[in-house]
Order: C-alpha cells, then structure tokens, then sequence
C-alpha cells in the first residue's frame, strides 16, 4: 500500500497486467511519444502521462505509438482483439469518438452477437473525458451516456486511484469490449492504493458513504463531489448515502433500488448532459421500479444542455458543482415540509 | 505459377459453389422466403476464389456486404450459411447476423460487413496479432470501390504501410457502388497509384480471369509472408445483379449484364482454359457441376426444413459474461 495518483494507479494497472499477460498490448496517438522523431522516445508517456515507462519495459513490439489515424488504430484493435490479443486502445479525448464512431459502435460492440456467440473481443479504449480544464466544447465532453446506450459495450468510470487501478486490471481480463473513462480533472488525485494487483468486478456500485436521509447516485468526478456535497448535509442533520456507480454498463440496479427503498428520497448527479443520459436514466429506473417507497419529487443534477464553454466564469457555471448538489439535496429532503 | 489438376478443380469448384449459392439465393430471395437485406456476389467469383486459395487456416480475411463468395472461398459451411442466410437455427451466426454478417473467426473469417470501408482496419487488427504473435499469418482487406473512397479504408492502408503489416488490400472495383460508377468516384481515376502514394505496390488486374487474380494474390502474398509489408490489387469485373436484391438497376445500360453474362464469365473461361488446354476433362468438370448443385440443392432443403430461431435466444450472445440485466 502506497500513496498514488490516479495517473499512477492506471500506469500500474497497465503494467502489472502486460507483465501477467503477454497478449496485453498497448496502441493509441503518443502512448510512448517520438516515434519516428530525433529527440526523446517515450516523450509523453500518452497525452496525460498515463502509459509513460511501459515502452522502456515491454518496447516497440507490443506499445503502438500510431498516426492520428482514430478509425484505424481503434478498429486494429477490434481485429486484433478477436485475432487473439488483449489490446488496450487509447482514444485520446472521447470527444474523438466521432471520427471512430463505426469501429465502436458498428464493429466490436456488436460481433459477439452478430456472430452467434463466436467473436469474443477482450478490448478496452481508455479514454479522457470531462469538463473542468478550460478545454472547450471538443475536448470536455462526457459522452459516456452515449456508449452505455450500445449493447455489447461495458462502460466504466472510475471515482478515485484506488478504483482505477481495480476497475483498469479488470476491464484488461474482461472477454468483452470496455469503454474507460478517465477524468482528465482527477488524474493527480492521490489515496492509498494497494501495491499488488486486485480487480473490481464491473456490475457492482459501492456505497461510498452510508445515510438514511437521502440517496445520491454519482459517477466519476461527480462522486468527489456528492462526498463534499454529504460532508455539508451532514452539518444540517441530512445523513446522506452516496453510491459510486462504477460502471453505467452494467448498470448495478440492486444497489440503487436498494438504497432508495431505504431512504425514499433520489439525488441523481451526473456531469454528463441532461437529455438520455445516466441521471435520467436512474430517475427512470427508480420512478418504475421503486415509486411506492419515493417520499418526495427526484431531484437530477446535470449541466445545462449546452456545449461545454472555454471561459473559467462560463465553465465553472456549467460544471455541477457540490453546492448544487448539497442544494437539491436539502430541497428533496424538505419537500412536504 | 503451376497449379496441379486438384488445384484446379478445386478453383473451379469453389467458384461453381459461389455462382451456384447466389444464383439460388437470387430465386429463393424472390419468392420471399429470406428476410432482409442481401448482396449478391455472383459475376465475381474469380477474385474470391483466387485470393483464398492463397490462404490457410490461421490467415483471416475482412469482408463487406457481399460477403457471401469470401466467406464460401474462406471455408464457411455451406449448409449453415444458407440456414443463416434465410434466418433458422443452425445458421452459422444462430440467425443473429443475416447475409450482412455471415462470419466464422474460428476459419479466420471476420465477417461480412454491413458498413462500407468497415472491414479494412479490422483486417488490419489481425495482421498486427500475427506480427505480435509472431504467426506468419497474413490478413485480407476485400473492399469495394465504394468503400476505397471512404476514410477507414484509407486510414487502414496508411496504417498497414507505417507498420509493414501483412495486409493484402484487394478492391473488388464492379464498377458500382450501389447505383453510383467507380469511373466517377474514384477521385484521380488510378486506384494503383493512389495505393502506391501510401507505399504500397499495386497491380491492376482482370477480375474475369482467374489465373490473373490467382498469380497476382500468390505473388503478394508470398511477398507479404517474406516480411515485404502491405499489397494492394484493383480487380475489376461486374456484377450480375443489383446492388441489393430487388434493385431495378436502371442506372445501368440496357443488355450490360447480358453481355458480361455472354462474353466475360470468369467461369465461362476458365472451363475453356481448362479442356481446350487438356488440363482437365470436360467430364470432370460436369461432374464437379452436379456435385455442386446438388450441395446447394440440400443447403437449400435443409435451410426451408430448419425451425426458426428460439425468441428466448434474443438475449444471449450480447456479451460473454454481463452481472446486469439485458430485459
């Protein structure tokens, strides 16, 4: 156990398991860095670091600096992944998915099914996502909502190192195509993080704070947030209980039901936009599936349905921030009163 | 370039199985028995053909929407791709997947491919697993001319170049892409040339004539095997039908097919190459006809006899294990 980033939690999850797994590589734009060039090689070790040293220890025969080339570098790992490998892909920014979208969407989400059970497609595509860096409307966005609507694709979101580097080493031995999420805004977060190699199962939430007032449901980022938004309630005598979804897909339905069928009051946070996405989905789970135990209206916390704004003023107004959070939440526990 | 009599009448018989396969697949589609949407690859069969018998097992192959030829040169099943095809039990994809999506991994078939320009990075996937793996394995793009105008193929054939991948990138060019001509599309009309801008070699070749398209595959192939990177071929050949059954192909001259159905039939002229040089007896070649027919005769039967699919099977396959729920 150790202090660790979160960029150092995924660069040892990467590489505990290319050492465990000789079928484990690496490809995606400046994974290493300088390929081709004079200067330094493994130069960026990736766009945010994440991958640096991992071309010093398994080399050019297994870490695949590529060209900017999104349709065909993902889709190689598509091939690759039923040819026999376990690739991990990196789509720098999600945002890019748009020019890769077919890969994904098209091709490997849907070859298992499509071929009758015969395809198995072990890939995952780290990606960065979210808002918070001042990096504008094509570099901020979440997206998740749109890949967790895809059957045969499993998404993930990590909430802080510990769950990175558990969630990573899992989302490598999974048989299925894995779509990561990593929050640009959390990468030099630090905890505690095991030493040794540990996996999370994908389908399982965790309650990362237990209360009977009121349940908030969050992702990513937004789980730091609910903490700080609870930490606030909890000086008002609001115990609420916040749950770290973990993955979208699959989506832990037994946790959040659970919870909300003890509390009766839904906080759905997510930084994602508000149309189709995780918040109106849970709501829409909870409104079928636990309606009799609900005491008061669902509260959803999300941006607004705009583009992801440049200017730290107009940013910061879009972000859902804690307070926003901790105010939905005295809002839905005062309803009635 | 010596092909032995059982070489041969294996290529013949490979390209009777195809003709045979879509002309019945043509006749059954019309009376309404298979569902969706199919692609015919009849008029096409040399390239198929000339290109697999380069391969063996553990060497894969991308394919598009008129997957059937790759997939029957590439060694699928023949009874299960008809029982796939009209959607029963026992289809090779479970009646999952449909004339778009016939795939076999296990017999290094990537499946055919309802995207146009989807298969070529895929293909591209599988040669970097035989470099990393160390295989000696090699992977074939087949794409359309539609598809040689899309980004994935050329970002595919960039990416195969930069790495020396054992990529053999074959445009089936029939001169269509859907009801648009390839003499219009193809920007710069020199597909050969646009493949060696990426620093691929490229070679033009006639699509009706199978020795052509055989020579020109053994020579990449064989190239690609010794380390020697990507291959490019621009075959050309028409096909007998429309893009899609059901497609009236009036942006085609009148009597187009007809002709290419009388005077450039690659099967037509490989059965003359074959007796009129006395490599094989016309007799022999009869024979492997009535074989033929008769197995198509019986995919046929034994796909109108299969049940459909269970509907409970609707939700299995989507992943290999899921702790969430899919209904």
């Amino acid at each position: 156990m150790s202090k660790k980033s979160f960029r150092a939690a995924l660069n040892e999850a990467m590489r505990q398991e290319m050492e465990r797994d000789p079928t484990v590589i690496a490809l995606g734009e400046d994974i290493a860095g300088g390929m081709g060039a004079k200067g330094q090689q493994d130069a960026w070790g990736d766009v945010l670091g994440a991958s640096k040293g991992l071309l010093g220890e398994f080399g050019r025969d297994r870490i695949f600096d590529t060209p900017i080339s999104e349709s065909a570098f993902i889709g190689a790992a598509a091939g690759a992944a039923v040819a026999g490998l376990r690739p991990i892909a990196q789509l720098m920014f999600v945002d890019f998915f748009g020019v890769c979208g077919d890969q994904i969407v098209n091709q490997m989400a849907k070859f298992r099914y499509m071929f009758g059970g015969k395809a198995t497609t072990p890939v995952v595509i780290r990606t960065l996502f979210g808002a918070g860096l001042r990096a504008a409307s094509q570099h901020s966005q979440c997206l998740y909502p749109v890949f967790t609507h895809i059957p045969g694709l499993k998404v993930v979101i990590p909430s802080s190192p510990y769950e990175a580097k558990g969630l990573m080493i899992q989302a490598i031995r999974d048989d299925d195509p894995v779509i990561f999420f990593e929050h640009k805004a959390m990468y030099d977060d630090v905890e505690e993080v095991p030493d040794e190699p540990y996996a999370i199962p994908l389908g399982q939430a965790k309650v990362v704070r237990a209360g009977g007032s009121a349940t908030v449901v969050a992702s990513g980022r937004m789980v730091k947030f609910a903490l700080q938004a609870a930490e606030a309630a909890a000086k008002q005598d609001i115990a609420c209980e916040v749950i770290d979804l973990r993955t979208t897909s699959p989506l832990d339905t037994r946790t959040i039901l659970a919870s909300v069928r003890k509390t009766g009051r839904l906080v759905a946070v997510d930084e994602a936009s508000p149309r189709c996405g995780i918040a109106a989905d849970v709501s829409a789970l909870v409104a079928q599936e636990a309606f009799a135990s609900l005491k008061a209206p669902i509260q959803l916390v999300c941006p607004p349905h705009t583009p992801v704004p440049f200017a730290p003023t107009l940013e910061d107004a879009y972000i859902p921030s804690p307070s926003r959070i901790e105010k939905a939440v005295r809002d839905t526990v005062k309803y009635g009163t | 370039m010596q092909m032995n009599s059982e070489q041969l009448i294996a290529a013949y018989r490979g390209m009777c199985t195809i003709r045979e396969f879509e002309e019945r697949v043509h006749k059954e589609f019309a009376t309404g028995q298979i569902p969706g949407f199919v692609h015919l690859y009849a008029g096409e069969e040399a390239s198929a053909v000339g290109v697999c018998m380069q391969l063996g097992a553990t060497d894969y192959i991308g394919s598009t929407h008129r997957g059937h030829g790759h997939a029957i040169a590439k060694g699928c099943d023949i009874g299960a791709m008809m029982k796939e095809i009209f959607g029963r039990q026992g289809g090779l994809c479970k009646g999952k997947g449909g004339s778009m999506h016939i795939a076999d991994i296990g017999k290094g078939m990537l499946g055919a491919n309802g995207i146009v320009g989807g298969g070529p990075p895929l293909a591209c996937g599988a040669a970097l697993a035989a470099k990393v793996k160390k295989t000696n394995s090699v992977a074939v793009a087949f794409f359309g001319d539609g598809a040689f105008n899309q980004g994935t193929t050329l970002e595919a054939m960039n990416f195969a170049s930069v790495y020396k991948l054992p990529v053999f990138f074959v445009l089936e060019d029939n001169g269509y892409a859907e009801s648009t001509a390839s003499s219009w599309s193809i920007g710069g009309h020199n597909p050969v040339r646009r493949a060696e801008g990426f620093g691929i070699p490229g070679l033009r070749v006639d699509g009706h004539d199978f020795f052509a398209v055989y020579r020109a595959a053994k020579e990449a192939v064989d190239r690609m095997r010794a380390g020697g990177g990507p291959e490019f071929i621009h075959v050309e050949f028409t096909r007998y039908y429309g893009h899609f059954e059901g497609d009236q192909m009036t942006y085609r001259p009148p009597g187009e097919v007809q002709e290419e159905r009388n005077f450039l039939d690659c099967l037509k002229f490989m059965r003359a190459r074959l007796t009129s040089s006395g490599l094989v007896q016309a007799s022999v070649l009869d024979q492997t006809e009535r074989e033929v027919s008769a197995l198509i005769e019986r995919a046929v039967n034994d796909a109108r006899a299969a049940a459909p699919p269970d509907p409970a099977d609707l939700l299995t396959d989507v992943y290999k294990d899921y702790a969430g729920e899919l209904a």
